[in-house]
């Protein structure tokens, strides 16, 4: 009885140093990163070629879904603001729950499992078949030349992303409350634009997007880099990329909603 | 180098950013009147051997992969390093490259040092190095093409139409100019093998590094890559190293074998001294028997008693 305990206990000992160990190795990874990240920009074809595969590649998906979200908008918010007789108030709906809320997390779920673990499978493979290994022992060094550039590719996707997919979500929900429901056209985007404020829900959306970007990106290039060269090890990585990734999507949506939040 | 040779110790130019430069450093009266560059010009390297392994131990944790392994390259040469699988041959290799680092001992590539160099300067000496994997570690997003190119585009700043004729030189030289354009997944092993060939020699290393250049090859693929490594070792003027366990193809091309066993060189000699081998472990290893030095069961318990555990 007493062994029992004392494996327990000195098993979720090891689980928990291991977990720290292995948060200090990733902080250590991103340091790493930034620090070799001068390549990145000095040959931008480099990062150019790796937002085209995380970004561009990951535009069908972001708009198709932002189209659904805004139409799916349009059809409950109409439902609630006409009890109360407003639903000319529509568009700022609309709009506020996608800028400030919708867009960044949900464009940011998406490109978790859409360009993460895409990011994160590609590195994973590169070591396993000794391409990194390769890569340095022909002197170049595949932090700089291989995760960076995949790094900063995925920071600068993803405001981008949002932002289409709100864009697309506001087309979405016009179609549905005014093409289809018949709210004034002219009242809708009007309160729109006298609602919908810049640095308090724009440029709040743009921060939370980018914070988004840094975190689903760190966490595929370390998973990448840190997989057990095998078939099995790989698919793991992946499938903890999406789970870590939209796990701290919604956890950093949270804490940065409670500090942008004024109260008023 | 050159201050430990001097008698002086280092700290003292590390203090002195001028002295370390060779301008205006008060060494021996007879060193100032020399011109400044002379301080700068690296001393040759004059004994026989482009590598030396030193005293060489390693082990991951508790296990121990190499014990006290010392053994000599010589320039020029094809060197064969051979062995059964998991011996710690191409552990060797890579402490060479310089991807580990040993607990004890020195490895020594053109002098210098590998496991005391800096990154810069270890980079700076892998330039001069080429390494061919086991599975030639192509780039898989890249065409062939590319892939010998990268060296060149990383490290150079030739014009494109440069590259792209010292590629093909290269392709050719491995008799796949024709495939330039391939891509590695549309590759054969064995020509995948040889691109991976073209590439690590695209910067005209001096040493070569092959791990298990022959694995998984066919007949005729395992022929070219063997001829190929013995024809560009001696048209490079470069020494090469070959981790193998490949005993037929390996003889027929190396000058020098070194054996290993249990992390530790049991046996060394030309091809020749290697066949007329009467070492037993040399003998079981170049003719394939069964049962020998190196046994065929894992060490187990008594059969009988296994049995009758499953029984009971």
């Amino acid at each position: 009885m007493r062994k029992g305990v004392a494996d327990f206990l000195r098993q979720l000992g090891a689980r928990v140093t291991g977990m720290i160990w292995r948060l200090g190795f990733a902080s250590r990874f991103f340091l790493l990163m930034l620090k070799h990240s001068g390549m990145s920009f000095r040959r931008f074809h480099l990062t150019v070629r790796e937002i085209y595969f995380a970004g561009v590649l990951s535009l069908i998906i972001i708009l198709v879904s932002g189209l659904f979200v805004g139409m799916v908008l349009g059809l409950q918010g109409y439902d609630t603001l006409v009890r109360y007789g407003s639903s000319e108030a529509l568009g700022v709906l609309v709009a506020l729950s996608l800028v400030r809320e919708l867009g960044p997390v949900v464009a940011g779920l998406l490109f978790a499992s859409r360009a993460g673990s895409a990011i994160t499978a590609e590195i994973g493979l590169m070591k396993a078949t000794e391409q990194l290994d390769a890569m340095e022992m022909m002197a170049v060094d595949p932090i700089a030349r291989v995760i960076a550039p995949r790094f900063w590719a995925g920071v600068i996707s993803m405001p981008l992303l949002a932002a289409l997919f709100s864009a697309m979500g506001v087309f979405g929900g016009y179609l549905v409350g005014v093409r289809m429901i018949g709210v004034d056209e002219g009242s809708f985007w009007s309160q729109m634009q006298a609602a919908v404020d810049f640095e308090e829900d724009v440029l709040n959306g743009i921060i939370k997007s980018l914070v988004f970007g840094v975190a689903i990106t760190w966490i595929a290039v370390f998973e990448g880099y840190d997989a057990p060269p095998t078939a099995e090890g790989v698919s793991r990585a992946t499938t903890r990329t999406v789970v870590s990734s939209s796990l701290a999507v919604l956890a950093l949506d949270f804490i940065l909603t409670a500090l942008m939040f004024r109260g008023n | 180098m050159i201050y430990e040779i001097a008698g002086l110790p280092r700290r003292k130019h590390l203090l002195s950013r001028r002295g370390r430069r060779g301008r205006h450093w008060c060494g021996p009266a007879i060193w100032a009147k020399l011109p400044p560059f002379v301080f700068r010009v690296p001393i040759p390297v004059t004994t026989g051997n482009l590598v030396e392994v030193d005293n060489v131990t390693f082990g991951y944790d508790r296990r121990v992969i190499l014990r006290q392994i010392s053994l000599g390259i010589p320039r020029g040469k094809l060197v064969a390093i051979m062995g059964g699988s998991g011996c710690g041959k191409t552990t060797l290799l890579r402490l060479i490259g310089g991807a580990l680092r040993p607990q004890h001992g020195r490895v020594r590539v053109a002098g210098q040092v590998v496991n005391k160099l800096h990154t810069r300067e270890l980079y700076q000496l892998r330039r001069k190095m080429g390494m061919l994997f086991q599975f030639g570690a192509l780039f898989t997003d890249m065409s062939s093409f590319d892939n010998v190119a990268f060296q060149m585009r990383e490290h150079t700043d030739l014009p494109e139409s440069l590259i792209r004729d010292l590629v093909m030189m290269k392709l050719d030289a491995v008799g796949l100019r024709g495939a330039a354009h391939l891509m590695p997944s549309e590759l054969s092993g064995g020509m995948a093998r040889r691109v991976a060939l073209a590439r690590s020699i695209a910067l005209d290393p001096m040493l070569m590094l092959y791990d298990e250049p022959f694995a998984g090859l066919d007949p005729i693929s395992l022929g070219v890559i063997g001829q190929l490594i013995r024809r560009l070792n001696d048209a490079l003027g470069a020494t090469s190293i070959v981790v193998t366990h490949d005993v037929v193809e390996a003889l027929q091309i190396v000058d020098y074998v070194y054996f290993m066993f249990e992390g530790r060189v049991v046996a060394q000699g030309t091809p020749e001294e290697i066949r007329a081998s009467k070492e037993a472990f040399v003998h079981q290893f170049v003719y394939g028997e069964i049962d020998g030095p190196v046994a065929f069961h894992y060490p187990a318990k008594d059969l009988r008693r296994d049995m009758l555990a499953g029984a009971a």
